[in-house]
């Protein structure tokens, strides 16, 4: 049999018709929701008389629009309040598993759906949410969705798709000290660029990637989008495993052992052909920060801000320049010298049980520079709040001045009452700086756990590796 | 969904590169429990100089004068001319109903985000796919030419433009029968009822922790 990518074998075993075209009715697995793209999905479903073709194989969540403070007293906005009472009415309705907002398992949905082993190995996984490709890093076949697709996944447990090319990326070597996930995954942006991915399945391989944590492969998972694929993946390995055993949703008992012995043959053969290949050395990979308004445009933290004088290409020089004045920066400013105001430390990129960890290790004994306004901690879920409880990390935070809030996905963009003010500079855990992505006029720049709690201790980015 | 056969129509130029579906539609707009009514908050932060928020009457909302839209030249656009990689990030599908609600039916542009490109079909716009040496021509002509139009045909899948050439356009063929047709894809899917079923089945037994 010819050599596979894990991306063939995933997508071969889900195939549930052909067209001629190459064009594929393709069966969904899991299916997660949250209150922002499937209000629409739902009615659509409710005004055509269809009911949800297999209602266990959803789980919703409402993450985007919740507060993150004072919980108890409900969402104080009317429209954002509408909205979370239409999940959890349509979930109530269609007979729909749903982790309300103040149930303890509730959370960002990228976080919940691999913490209560709801996505496996293996699976075809869908969500209204381009960040469903967080869930690649346990070897499923995970993309996100727009509403119609919520819609057409309710009513038939089916996507239609043509399947994308396959894409390589491998980091080989060994991370050095203070150096993380979200820095591979900022570096390989700056290099194969935002669209660089588009049309491919990318899966991360290399030593540096399988010496990550499952958690670690979430992050860089998570911005396979921002470098345009729609999935990104990991090969299963022991770590994956492990990772999965004994989480709520996690086959157990003889299911377990049918289910493990499956996942084994999760990972490329050897010898299969993908259609690009990309290839970074671990140890050339220094602590990124994002300086533009793209997450491309993103640099080691000892550069300098790039001058737009010396771009060649037109269209990218025009780029550059709009990016530098939205984001009231210089060329040729070190990146060491730009101040900070807020620091957000939360997002589906950024808010499990490591990355806190990550992030109270440099905030411990150190106090937020009196130039940050606000520095804030949005655990990605109730239960990762929880558990860093557990460990002290809340203390070590607000200590240090940090808030330490409720679960959601708050300043990543600011659909709930944490953002930016006009101008605003931001160091931030998340995924996206695009303009007026944190707050109209807000400024993002995109670092790693523990560069945004050294922005937070130092008041301006700082090489993290130096403190 | 409106069946899309030809389309003939002022050209709005959007000049830069990676427009994401932040800036099409920004988050605070998502709070919409509806599909429709986005077009008056389409490129919100670029199109007002004040900050939008859901509720507000937009007729009275001070306009930028220096966007392309606002231009009274550009006024009944419903192709919209773009740069490489337009839509890029979010998969909200509030993107293509407000650039629908505003009145576009075609966006013409190098490349697009997969996710974005997938959405436009689903509501009755099409994106064509066109070379950046193509999409240069049709920039400069649009400037040089107040009312410039094209006229777009999806079932001889050609752009004509004002001097009466015609430059052909790619299409997947599935994605055109349903645009052209105006198909909703879960009627279709509907029809294979029996093909996911027998799938199910199957899986059952191979895979059983999946059920």
């Amino acid at each position: 049999m010819a050599a596979k990518t894990l991306y063939d074998k995933i997508w071969d075993a889900h195939i549930v018709r052909q067209n001629d075209d190459g064009v594929c009715t393709i069966y969904i697995d899991r299916h997660l929701v949250h209150e922002v793209t499937s209000p629409q999905a739902f009615e659509g479903l409710r005004l055509a008389g269809r009911k949800p073709w297999r209602a266990a194989a959803n789980l919703a969540t409402p993450d985007h629009n919740v507060p993150t403070t004072d919980r108890a007293r409900g969402i104080a906005d009317p429209i954002s309040r509408l909205q979370v009472e239409t999940l959890d009415n349509n979930c109530e309705t269609f007979g729909i598993t749903e982790f309300r907002m103040n149930d303890p398992r509730q959370g960002i949905v990228h976080v919940i759906g691999p913490e209560q082993g709801a996505t496996l190995p293996g699976m075809t996984v869908v969500c209204g949410d381009s960040h469903t490709s967080t869930h690649g890093a346990l070897g499923a076949l995970a993309q996100g969705i727009g509403t119609s697709e919520v819609e057409h996944v309710l009513a038939t447990q089916c996507l239609i798709q043509k399947k994308s090319k396959n894409m390589r990326v491998s980091v080989e070597g060994q991370l050095g000290a203070g150096v993380t996930a979200k820095d591979i995954v900022l570096a390989i942006i700056g290099e194969i660029g935002t669209a660089g991915g588009t049309g491919y399945a990318i899966e991360f391989a290399g030593s540096a990637i399988r010496a990550l944590s499952v958690e670690g492969r979430m992050t860089v998972c998570n911005m396979a989008i921002e470098a345009g694929a729609r999935c990104g993946l990991v090969g299963v390995d022991n770590k994956t495993i492990e990772y999965v055993k004994g989480r709520p949703f996690a086959p157990k008992g003889d299911l377990w052992d049918k289910a493990v012995a499956a996942w084994r043959d999760l990972h490329t053969d050897d010898g299969a052909a993908f259609d690009r290949e990309v290839t970074l050395r671990a140890e050339d990979i220094k602590p990124q920060v994002t300086w533009g308004t793209s997450p491309e445009m993103v640099l080691p933290i000892d550069g300098r801000v790039p001058d737009p004088a010396r771009e060649a290409n037109a269209v990218k020089k025009e780029g550059m320049q709009r990016a530098l004045e939205y984001m009231g920066l210089d060329a040729g400013t070190p990146m060491t010298d730009i101040a900070v105001d807020k620091v957000f430390i939360g997002s589906c990129t950024n808010s499990r049980i490591e990355d806190l960890r990550a992030a109270a290790a440099v905030a411990k004994g150190r106090k937020v520079a009196a130039n940050v306004k606000l520095a804030m901690v949005v655990p990605g879920s109730g239960l990762v709040k929880q558990q860093a409880e557990r460990e002290g990390l809340d203390k070590i935070f607000v200590e240090a001045g940090f808030e330490w809030r409720d679960p959601g996905c708050s300043m990543c963009l600011a659909m709930n009452a944490d953002r930016l003010s006009p101008g605003e500079r931001c160091a931030s855990t998340s995924n996206r700086n695009f303009e007026g992505r944190q707050g109209h006029g807000g400024r993002t720049h995109l670092v790693s756990p523990a560069m945004a709690a050294a922005a937070a201790v130092c008041g301006h980015f700082v090489d993290v590796r130096k403190i | 969904m409106k069946p899309f056969k030809q389309v003939t129509g002022i050209v709005a130029p959007l000049d830069r590169a990676n427009v994401d579906t932040d800036a099409i539609i920004p988050k605070q707009f998502l709070k919409s429990i509806k599909r429709s009514g986005f077009g008056p908050n389409l490129f919100d932060g670029w199109r007002y100089l004040d900050h939008g928020e859901p509720g507000m009457d937009n007729a009275k909302r001070p306009l930028n004068p220096d966007f392309v839209l606002n231009q009274p030249r550009y006024k009944g656009a419903s192709v919209l001319l773009a740069r490489e990689n337009f839509g890029c990030g979010s998969s909200r599908e509030h993107a293509p109903w407000a650039l629908e609600d505003f009145g576009f039916r075609v966006i013409i542009a190098p490349s697009y985000a997969d996710i974005f490109f997938n959405n436009c079909f689903k509501n009755g716009i099409l994106p064509i796919v066109l070379a950046a040496d193509k999409v240069d021509v049709l920039f400069k002509e649009t400037l040089a030419t107040p009312g410039y139009s094209l006229t777009v045909d999806l079932p001889a899948q050609t752009i004509r433009r004002p001097n009466g050439q015609e430059w052909a356009f790619e299409v997947e063929s599935f994605r055109k029968y349903c645009l052209e047709n105006g198909l909703d894809d879960i009627g279709l899917t509907l029809q294979h009822v029996d093909d996911i079923r027998r799938y199910e089945e199957r899986r059952k037994n191979e895979a059983p922790w999946l059920f």
